[in-house]
């Protein structure tokens, strides 16, 4: 274990450093073979549009997933990561057929402090200025 | 059609096992954008304590559809192939990382089946051992099955906001 950011050092409300993640449909296409699931609103528009998505949406596991990497990057060992849990993947996160792909503003702060030196994370994305998870949290072991 | 709730309380535990590599964890590290170098570079894990490289912590939820996307696929469940499912929630928790040479076997529980307006969903329980029983991994998601529930009356009332737009924040 060795995780950067120390327990002594954070307290209520000390945040992360914001990042912004890009999601185009070759990153969707690449999750959807790692992790064998070829749910077709996750790479067919035709599909994501007959049952009412605006376009093809990204997983929500894959946001999720975004959340915590800027995390454990901040945090410096991804093994310092306990849980991680997302309430309700409240919106979509839609990535357009083009060369920009959606932007996705990843944030967070400590909500609180747990002993064994472990802190629990609220995680926020941002998708075109809304939330697209509801009660996402991490808890992480500090050094 | 409606989804079959007599599956609350059962459990699938496939006797495969999924055998974790390097190579896969690498293949997944960089799928998801997380380069970490722990997960590529088995120099990098030892300089972390680690005795090799440490898959990222999202890799557990792989295994659902690796065994098969029980109960997704079982004829018995009642999911047709249309409409299409969607992640409503999820909790990983890790009692360690998961590491190359690690013999993972997943049985999954159905905890709890509902509906909801037009829609259903199911929350399921998967846990993630080693073959040699030591507890790794606990992955619990939550399942909405779009527009499966057999309805009762349509009433002329304004209908409710779909579930999963649903924007309040708890």
């Amino acid at each position: 274990m060795a995780a950067r950011i120390a327990y002594a050092d954070v307290e209520v409300g000390t945040e992360m450093p914001a990042r912004d993640i890009t999601v185009q449909r070759i990153d969707l296409l690449r999750y959807c073979g790692a992790c064998s699931d070829y749910t077709m609103t996750h790479w067919n528009e035709r599909v994501a549009k007959s049952v009412g998505l605006p376009d093809v949406i990204a997983h929500g596991t894959y946001t999720i997933a975004a959340a915590v990497r800027v995390l454990t990057d901040w945090v410096g060992d991804p093994s310092a990561l306990v849980e991680y849990s997302v309430r309700r993947f409240t919106r979509p996160v839609v990535v357009p057929d083009d060369d920009i792909g959606a932007t996705v503003r990843i944030s967070g702060a400590v909500e609180r402090l747990l002993d064994g030196n472990r802190a629990q994370i609220r995680l926020r994305a941002r998708f075109e200025g809304l939330e697209v998870m509801s009660g996402a949290r991490a808890v992480v072991r500090l050094a | 059609m409606a989804l079959n709730h007599d599956f609350v309380g059962r459990t699938h535990a496939p006797d495969e096992v999924y055998e974790v590599s390097r190579e896969k964890i690498r293949d997944y590290a960089v799928a998801t954008g997380d380069t970490h170098p722990v997960y590529l570079d088995p120099e990098a894990a030892r300089a972390l304590g680690h005795p090799d490289v440490i898959a990222p912590p999202s890799f557990a939820v792989m295994l659902f559809f690796r065994f098969g996307g029980w109960p997704l696929y079982d004829p018995e469940f009642g999911k047709r192939k249309e409409p299409v499912c969607v992640h409503r929630a999820q909790r990983v928790e890790h009692q360690r990382p998961i590491r190359p040479g690690d013999r993972l076997v997943q049985s999954t529980t159905v905890d709890d089946m509902s509906v909801m307006g037009e829609h259903e969903q199911w929350v399921m329980t998967h846990r993630i051992s080693t073959v040699d029983g030591e507890h790794v991994c606990t992955v619990v998601n939550t399942i909405l099955s779009r527009g499966t529930a057999a309805l009762p009356r349509q009433t002329p009332t304004a209908p409710a906001p779909a579930p999963e737009l649903q924007t309040q924040e708890v």
